[in-house]
């Protein structure tokens, strides 16, 4: 099977693989924080595009970094410091192997997805975009996604031009066609919406970017949890994700560039580790990973990155992808069935993510009466405010699901609707 | 359910549906914006003051049932009132729905359907949003005013 990311889907609706070897009652015990009660009720979680819970193997890898493997790192001669050094090394290889990079040392830690973002706008962007430039972006981008170029194209006096999509919220391909031209720098583009769940096709639109020479980020915070990811397929320059949302603690992340592109960028931040030797006179910056991961790094967030990358390989992201995208599909027609319903997101390909309205009523009204039952949900914008103002809404009611999510809850999601229509009645 | 009635009053969903002084109003001299954009929640506010008395008051816009109902009942509760009559109500409904109500809340009348908003401490954002845009059309603040 190939592992190109935006064809998962459409093969994982064969029913040979359809949640195939997935047991989701085994799974939910891996995660504490499912046994705990909320207002009394049983935690139902669908919060997980905002972040994961984490399962004991996660909690356990951090603990254990405190308790018996704390030091810093790349720095020490004694016994600890390498000890801490090398589950740091053996965490950037997880992730390498995780996104099938080629080189390790393509893998740059970061707090998170965001800040993996900044850096290739302030580093990559502030040396290839000037005056009258242009940054391709989508319509559907987080503000992480967005910001990060508008600040660069205000340094540089650069162009900030957007990708619109359709009423499903899909790409308009032949737009994008029309956008590409010898001004455009980049493209940065989200592989998965966090506020509408479309799934985009990346490997064509890099496919599509590429003939012009353009380079492409993916945003891939939404996707990894949900999509398996192998960036030498996809033939991607940069990807992003965030730890956390990927069952991992918070403030780690990845940024995956083509070591080409990353040896000729200037560094992010100047202090110890991304240096090899410092005189007043001048600065020999130390080689990669390490040029871009100034100051002692989250180590324990990366140790625990590594463990929570082992826990999905171990339930394997294809059985994963196939059994998430029939809770999905469950999902959305449960919910559509409900009078009054109007799902927001309708793409053909999507994951993870419900997004709805109810008649007239708001979403943070909604998600108050959900939460009455233990029920988390996400009411607002998604700090993706231009695609709320895509559709004429201010805000929509976000379901998001992880791996441990059941057809249970999201009857209990469906019940806790109705109780909102009755309170409303 | 409930804490969710205490919050989902009667009053409250009726005002919500059907809010009073619900739109532009000609007369105003002072005008104000609240705008809490996470939540989505926005309004304008409209404020006819004759010397020191609010001789008329109107507002329109969206947000949840409770920041709609919240401006559809303070337009009710302080149109013809004094500035200063105004801000002590403010003060005393801010107490209410903060949980810091000492009995001594006469003047509030209606609007101490609102009491259940102090069990749900994240949507005392929503409950004052008008009132803080009342605040600053008195004031005659330009910049919009947010309770985020």
């Amino acid at each position: 099977m190939t592992a190109v990311a935006n064809r998962l889907p459409r093969e994982l609706r064969s029913p040979r693989v359809r949640g195939a070897g997935f047991d989701v009652e085994k799974v939910r015990h891996d995660f504490p924080i499912l046994r705990e009660k909320v207002r009394g009720r049983t935690l139902v979680y669908l919060d997980n595009a905002a972040t994961s819970q984490k399962p004991q193997v996660v909690i356990d890898a951090i603990s254990r970094h405190y308790e018996r493997g704390n030091a810093n790192i790349h720095r020490g001669v004694h016994f600890l410091s390498e000890h801490a050094t090398e589950e740091h090394e053996a965490a950037r290889g997880t992730v390498q192997s995780f996104l099938n990079a080629e080189e390790a040392s393509e893998i740059i830690f970061v707090r998170g997805a965001t800040e993996a973002i900044n850096l290739v706008a302030q580093t990559y962007g502030r040396t290839q975009v000037g005056p009258g430039d242009e940054v391709l972006i989508t319509a559907m981008e987080h503000h992480s996604n967005i910001v990060p170029w508008q600040i660069l194209c205000e340094q540089k006096g650069g162009r900030l031009r957007v990708i619109p999509i359709n009423e499903s919220g899909e790409l308009l391909l032949e737009e994008f066609q029309k956008l590409l031209s010898t001004r455009t720098k980049i493209v940065a583009v989200t592989q998965v919406s966090n506020a509408l769940g479309t799934i985009n096709p990346v490997r064509r639109i890099i496919e599509m970017a590429h003939s012009e020479n353009i380079p492409v980020l993916v945003d891939g915070a939404q996707a990894v949890p949900h999509l398996k990811v192998d960036v030498q397929a996809l033939d991607c320059d940069f990807y992003v994700f965030s730890g956390h949302k990927l069952y991992g603690p918070t403030g780690i992340g990845v940024l995956y560039g083509k070591s080409a592109l990353l040896d000729a960028m200037p560094p992010y931040q100047g202090g110890g580790d991304m240096i090899s030797s410092v005189t007043f006179e001048k600065t020999i910056y130390n080689k990669l990973p390490y040029k871009f991961e100034a100051g002692t790094p989250h180590v324990a967030g990366a140790i625990g990155l590594g463990a929570a990358i082992d826990y999905v390989n171990g339930l394997g992201m294809d059985n994963v992808a196939a059994y998430e995208h029939e809770v999905l599909t469950y999902a959305t027609e449960a919910v559509t069935a409900i009078p009054g319903i109007r799902v927001i997101g309708t793409a053909r390909e999507k994951a993870g993510v419900l997004s709805f309205l109810l008649d007239s009523i708001h979403p943070h009204d909604i998600g108050t009466i959900l939460d009455q039952e233990g029920i988390a949900i996400r009411a607002g914008h998604h700090c993706a405010q231009p695609i709320m103002q895509r559709f004429g809404i201010a805000a929509t009611a976000r379901a998001s699901f992880g791996l441990y999510n059941t057809k249970e809850e999201v009857d209990a999601l469906v019940n806790g609707i109705q109780n909102v229509r009755e309170v409303f009645a | 359910m409930s804490d969710l009635r205490e919050l989902y009053q009667d009053v409250i969903l009726e005002h919500s549906k059907a809010p009073r002084n619900y739109r532009q109003l000609a007369t105003a001299n002072h005008k104000a914006e609240g705008y809490n954009p996470l939540c989505g929640d926005h309004f304008t506010l409209y404020l006819d003051l004759k010397g020191n008395s609010i001789h008329d008051i109107s507002f329109q816009g969206s947000g949840c049932a409770i920041s709609k109902a919240s401006a559809s009942m303070m337009t009710q509760s302080v149109k013809g009132k004094t500035r200063e009559e105004a801000e002590k109500l403010f003060e005393q409904f801010h107490k209410l729905v903060t949980g810091q109500a000492n009995g001594n809340q006469a003047d509030l009348g209606k609007l101490a359907v609102f009491s259940g908003v102090s069990q749900f401490p994240v949507r005392v954002k929503c409950a004052t949003l008008a009132w803080h845009t009342l605040q600053a059309a008195m004031e005659g603040k330009q910049e919009p005013v947010s309770t985020e």
